[in-house]
């Protein structure tokens, strides 16, 4: 749509108390031959009598920029002058020059909101009328063939239906980041693609992501694509592994992001997609598909994503991301490679000593209870009850986390046995640990009713797997 | 009519936009094709003369016939041609 070079140009809508009181005016600056053009927004017979240009597919709206209504501007050759919104005499007297307009009316009345700013129609208009800058190759579905079958026709899904990432959702997500959309994140495992800002949005669309959990999808992402990770191990494994995100700081309020009731379940909206849009990732951009890339025996439900906050009401305990070298006040993500969870419970335990031995039995189950020493990894996620345990008798993370390495060593010679299936023999042999120091995370999650606690079994851990990566999740 | 749904490619793009169409056979000798039926009007006819020149050739042929042109073909039609044949050859039109 062409602008009028010279001239006044008047942008309003009807359902705006203020543009139907200015339409007078309006009437008073054509008939004197000083109005241009008058695009209506919502209807083009309104302001009655004048020759109005419909501007309901809200072009000229976005051309002009316009956020409020009425808008008056004043072009001459080609370029704007002068510009007014609402309604306020001196201001229309300056921009039109005349100073005998809107006699009768009130000094001033601001105006309303214009529709080219409604919520999401900016980037519908950017993607209609403007350059998006997006660089991802655009497939068109003809109507009226069901985005979402085609979309599980290409691949593009984990099993479950997925957002379409149309331009206009890419944009909003884009949004949620301060980093350009051409940033080259990394290369995605196992196929070692290159993502960019650009396909990491497209995906965490297609997860079902709000722009403002972006961040922790990039931080994530980054935290995944630490070497120390072994991204490309765990995604290719026959184990079965997934990524295991736990949020510390306070986005994970500010996004919703659930620590209480059903944690580490469903129900939270931040919790279900933030993990299955770094899931998506490594689908998409990475090839990881079952059978192909994807090497997994059986899998496991936490496969499709798991992410959660931990719970830090009580300031007695320090958080994870604290406890691995974040500043307090700070967001943070850690990272986990993981192959499954189990829920264990020892109800009676009432003192920290008996409990952390009884958790500890637990514990020595993960991989197998003849495997110690290195290369095993847990996140032990802490329920409400026993957390209020441990706080009762003073303990902070430093002391739980001694006494359940202590609760998890065993002697030699019984984990051989154990782990061939035999008895053991003789005098109990050296005390092996467990876990080696850093594969045994704590955390505090869950409802505050239940003794219970859940492992989150690792993958292949220590130096030569995967190890937990923490990143500061930034705007 | 509604325009069409834009999407923005999620993958690495290192397959062609446009999915390729399955190859056909280079022979089809060994192979079962299904007639499928759609039930328009002389669909039937062109299926037989079909049916007698792949008889000729030696080619074993199936035949299946939906409820009504009006609607898809029933799940269980579908997963039977799916089953029994290699390749099936419809007639669509009048």
């Amino acid at each position: 749509m062409q602008l009028p070079d010279e001239g006044l140009i008047l942008v309003l809508k009807e359902d705006c108390e203020t543009c139907r009181m200015i339409a007078p005016v309006a009437a008073d600056l054509a008939r004197r031959g000083l109005l241009a053009a008058v695009y209506s927004q919502d209807n083009p017979a309104f302001p009655p009598g004048l020759d109005v240009a419909d501007d309901r597919e809200l072009e000229v709206s976005w051309r002009l920029n316009t956020e409020i209504v009425p808008t008056l501007v004043r072009r001459r050759g080609g370029q704007e002058t002068a510009r007014t919104v609402g309604w306020h005499r001196e201001e229309w007297q300056a921009v039109t020059g005349l100073n005998d307009i809107g006699e009768g009316l009130p000094e001033q009345r601001p105006g309303c909101g214009s529709l080219a700013v409604s919520p999401g129609m900016a980037e519908e208009l950017q993607v209609r009328y403007g350059d998006t800058g997006l660089a991802a190759r655009e497939l068109a579905v003809p109507f009226p063939e069901d985005p979402f079958e085609q979309m599980f026709d290409r691949g593009w899904t984990d099993g479950l239906p997925v957002v379409p990432p149309t331009p206009a959702r890419v944009l909003r997500m884009l949004d949620g980041t301060r980093r350009k959309a051409d940033e080259i994140i990394g290369m995605i495992p196992p196929s070692g693609e290159v993502c960019t800002v650009e396909k990491a949005a497209i995906n965490a669309v297609m997860a079902g992501c709000r722009p403002d959990y972006f961040p922790v999808v990039l931080a994530a992402l980054d935290a995944a694509l630490d070497p120390d990770f072994a991204y490309q191990g765990l995604m290719s494994t026959t184990m079965g592994a997934g990524v295991c995100i736990i949020v510390n700081g306070p986005i994970a309020r500010r996004i919703g992001l659930n620590s209480g009731f059903n944690a580490l379940g469903h129900g939270f909206r931040a919790n279900a997609t933030i993990a299955r849009a770094l899931q998506l990732i490594v689908i998409n951009i990475g090839g990881a598909v079952p059978g192909g890339m994807d090497r997994s025996t059986m899998g496991h439900p936490g496969k499709f994503g798991l992410c959660f906050a931990e719970d830090e009401s009580d300031p007695s305990w320090t958080p994870l991301a604290q406890s691995r070298g974040v500043p307090a006040g700070a967001s943070a993500v850690t990272v986990f490679g993981f192959c499954g969870t189990t829920i264990n419970n020892a109800e009676t335990a009432r003192e920290p000593e008996g409990l952390s031995r009884s958790i500890g039995q637990c514990l020595n189950a993960v991989y197998h209870p003849g495997l110690a020493g290195g290369g095993i990894g847990a996140v032990l996620v802490l329920g409400g009850e026993y957390g209020r345990i441990y706080r009762e008798a003073g303990w902070d993370r430093a002391q739980v986390e001694a006494a359940l390495h202590k609760a998890t060593e065993r002697p030699s010679n019984r984990l051989i046995a154990e782990f061939m299936g035999e008895e053991a023999q003789g005098q109990p042999g050296e005390p092996v640990r467990k876990f080696a120091d850093g594969d045994l995370l704590v955390v505090r999650a869950g409802s505050n009713a239940g003794l219970f606690s859940t492992i989150i079994h690792g993958w292949s851990s220590g130096p030569r797997g995967s190890q937990p990566i923490t990143r500061e999740v930034k705007p | 009519m509604r325009e069409p749904t834009v999407l923005l490619d999620p993958t690495s793009e290192r397959s062609d936009a446009m999915r390729a169409r399955k190859t056909p056979p280079a022979s089809l000798e060994g192979l079962t094709v299904g007639l499928l039926d759609i039930s328009k009007g002389r669909g039937d006819k062109f299926l037989d003369r079909l049916e007698s020149l792949f008889g000729e050739r030696g080619i074993t042929v199936e035949r299946f016939a939906k409820p009504t042109f009006a609607k898809k073909a029933p799940d269980d039609l579908a997963a039977a041609i799916a089953e029994r044949c290699d390749i099936v050859v419809e007639a669509l039109a009048d």
